[in-house]
């Protein structure tokens, strides 16, 4: 078997044992990228040489005797909002066109520590801000399956990645289901860890109380050895949790439900959902049941009102982060011909660097917070999230775990919602009471809708830092649907 | 509620120092206009008794010991400034001809 077709963990234990270099591992995804990524267009930046280089010091290490990690020689492609010394990093904005962060990401630097090497940057909607991927600078990214058809987003440029076979791993952010959601459309595994999990020190801020790293991969077990590679406290970060990293990759080894209370959330379902990716979550939750979980229907009623708080409290920090955007410091500065005022540069600067999508949600954010409409909008979006994390509290009272579709349709069409905000926003309906309530959530394949023949993820939601949790279930339905499959969901998409 | 006018939009825009185009400001009204109508369902929920949540973690005063330790150096600190004269950021002038 080609070596990118294996998984990270054979990767790693390949390069650990010296049957494979890390060199070796790094050219064939080389390869692929120079074959596939003209079509696909995941990556915004690939040094070849570095990457190269990365591998030679890991291959140098492991040959001088040192003990590297499980991922240790294994690539690695990072969204473009984790800052790297080495690398341009843009935010897939051209406000940022052609930056080079003057420091890395905490994620970034674990991941070097670790021995994984960087390929490069990928694609992702300016500032993280969209569904679609659509919303870059830089061009649309396409889905592997159909490259007619939308990757995801925000963190598109990674879920493409992975599931072409262009990189065996890849980080995200989530800030409103952007890694779950990317994962689902494009048949690979996504993870959302509980906020305060993994650290936002390097990561360009789109909603600071919403964002949160997570990895991608092709299987269960290697997002969990990439959640845990970059997780744990980090003192650079105010939110981030100091607590031990819940043990996801025993879990993910674990793969059984056996006993597990198993909750159907009531309210995500009916009209706007499509009919083969509610067909393919009711057969997920048939499996659950017949590898031994406890199945029950759990009503979350205040869930329907999280998109609506979602749009009020993502915009109202965003509208505050994209302040630093000043043409002053770093990035963009336009017209600044001698006799226009700092201020007038700015705005100049700002309308010209940034796409309608992020124009839209900082006018919306400043409404949101302007005095007079505060207490309506901002105010009452928090008190909405108050409930959403009552709604949770009061669910895990009942149950380990929620389940749900994660997504409420398979990738639609690059174009079709492209100038419709609010359609678009919708692909996050099942996705955003996570973020709004902190706790962790993962997306796994459950199969491929009848009516298009593309991929269906089946999310798994989780309490406060029981992360294990949801790659203890993912794990188990991997394992039954892939024997029920006779092998990865990927396997069959179609050749690119 | 209000709905969102042209004249709010070009408001929104001057707070958000965004020096919008004349139909871009017709384009985002109807958009921030149906956004605003679709997200004013916040009101429906949530009484008055209700306490907001700014934040999922219940974490306050988070501190780490005041260690010195390696900053930016001035060079790395302006590497990415639009224009630098004498290791500071040149900007356009900040006050009116008159004041």
């Amino acid at each position: 078997m080609s070596l990118i077709r294996k998984t990270a963990a054979e990767l790693g234990a390949l390069v650990a044992s010296r049957e494979v270099t890390a060199v070796e591992v790094t050219q064939a995804h080389l390869d692929r990228i120079a074959e596939v990524d003209g079509r696909v267009n995941a990556f915004l930046h690939v040094d070849a040489e570095a990457a190269l280089a990365q591998a030679r010091a890991v291959d140098e290490r492991i040959a001088a005797g040192e003990k590297l990690g499980p991922l240790a020689g294994v690539p690695v492609a990072h969204k473009d909002v984790f800052t790297t010394t080495d690398m341009p990093t843009t935010a897939g904005s051209k406000i940022l066109e052609g930056w080079r962060p003057p420091y890395d990401a905490t994620v970034t630097r674990r991941l070097r520590e670790a021995g994984l090497v960087i390929l490069g940057k990928t694609n992702l909607d300016e500032f993280a801000m969209g569904s679609s991927t659509e919303n870059s600078a830089y061009g649309v990214t396409h889905n592997p399956w159909d490259l007619s058809r939308i990757p995801g987003g925000s963190s598109g440029g990674s879920s493409a990645a992975v599931s072409a076979y262009e990189a065996p791993l890849s980080t995200g952010t989530d800030t409103g289901g952007s890694i779950r959601q990317p994962a689902a459309v494009t048949g690979i595994v996504g993870m959302k860890p509980t906020y305060g999990g993994s650290s936002r020190y390097g990561l360009i801020a789109f909603a600071s109380s919403l964002d949160t790293p997570g990895p991608f991969a092709r299987n269960v077990l290697d997002a969990a050895l990439l959640h845990e590679a970059f997780s744990g406290h980090d003192p650079l970060d105010s939110t981030s949790i100091d607590a031990p990293v819940p043990p996801v990759v025993e879990a993910a080894r674990q793969a059984d439900v056996a006993g597990m209370r198993v909750g159907v959330v009531k309210e995500f379902g009916g009209e706007g959902y499509q009919p083969g990716v509610l067909a393919r979550f009711n057969e997920a939750v048939e499996l659950l049941e017949s590898l031994g979980a406890k199945v029950v229907e759990v009503s979350c009623p205040t869930f329907s009102y999280a998109l609506p708080a979602y749009y009020l409290i993502a915009p109202s920090e965003c509208s505050s982060n994209l302040a630093r955007f000043d043409a002053m410091r770093y990035g963009l500065r336009v017209g600044d011909d001698g006799t226009r005022s700092a201020e007038e540069v700015m705005a100049l600067t700002r309308a010209a660097g940034f796409g309608p999508e992020v124009k839209r949600r900082i006018m919306l954010g400043t409404y949101a917070l302007s005095s007079g409409y505060y207490d309506a909008y901002y105010g009452q979006a928090q008190k909405v999230r108050t409930l959403i994390m009552r709604d949770f509290e009061a669910a895990f009272q009942q149950v380990d775990v929620l389940v749900s579709p994660t997504t409420p349709t398979t990738a639609f069409p690059i174009g079709e919602r492209a100038d419709d905000p609010m359609a678009m926003y919708l692909a996050d309906l099942c996705t955003i009471p996570t973020n709004l309530a902190g706790n962790a959530a993962i997306s796994v394949p459950c199969g491929l809708a009848d009516e298009d023949g593309l991929p269906v993820g089946l999310q798994v939601m989780a309490p406060v830092l029981a992360d294990d949790r949801c790659y203890r279930v993912g794990a188990a339905v991997e394992k039954a649907f892939e024997s029920r499959w006779g092998g990865p969901l990927l396997s069959r998409a179609p050749a690119l | 509620m209000s709905a969102i006018t042209r004249d709010e939009v070009a408001h929104l825009a001057r707070l958000s120092r965004l020096a919008l185009a004349d139909d871009e400001l017709d384009h985002f009204a109807a958009q921030l206009d149906q956004i605003v109508g679709a997200v004013a369902r916040v009101s429906e929920v949530a009484a008055d008794d209700i306490p907001p949540s700014s934040h999922a973690l219940p974490l306050t005063n988070v501190f780490r010991p005041d260690d010195v330790r390696p900053g930016l150096t001035p060079e790395g600190a302006l590497s990415g400034a639009p224009a630098v004269e004498d290791d500071r950021f040149r900007v356009p002038r900040i006050l009116g001809e008159e004041e």
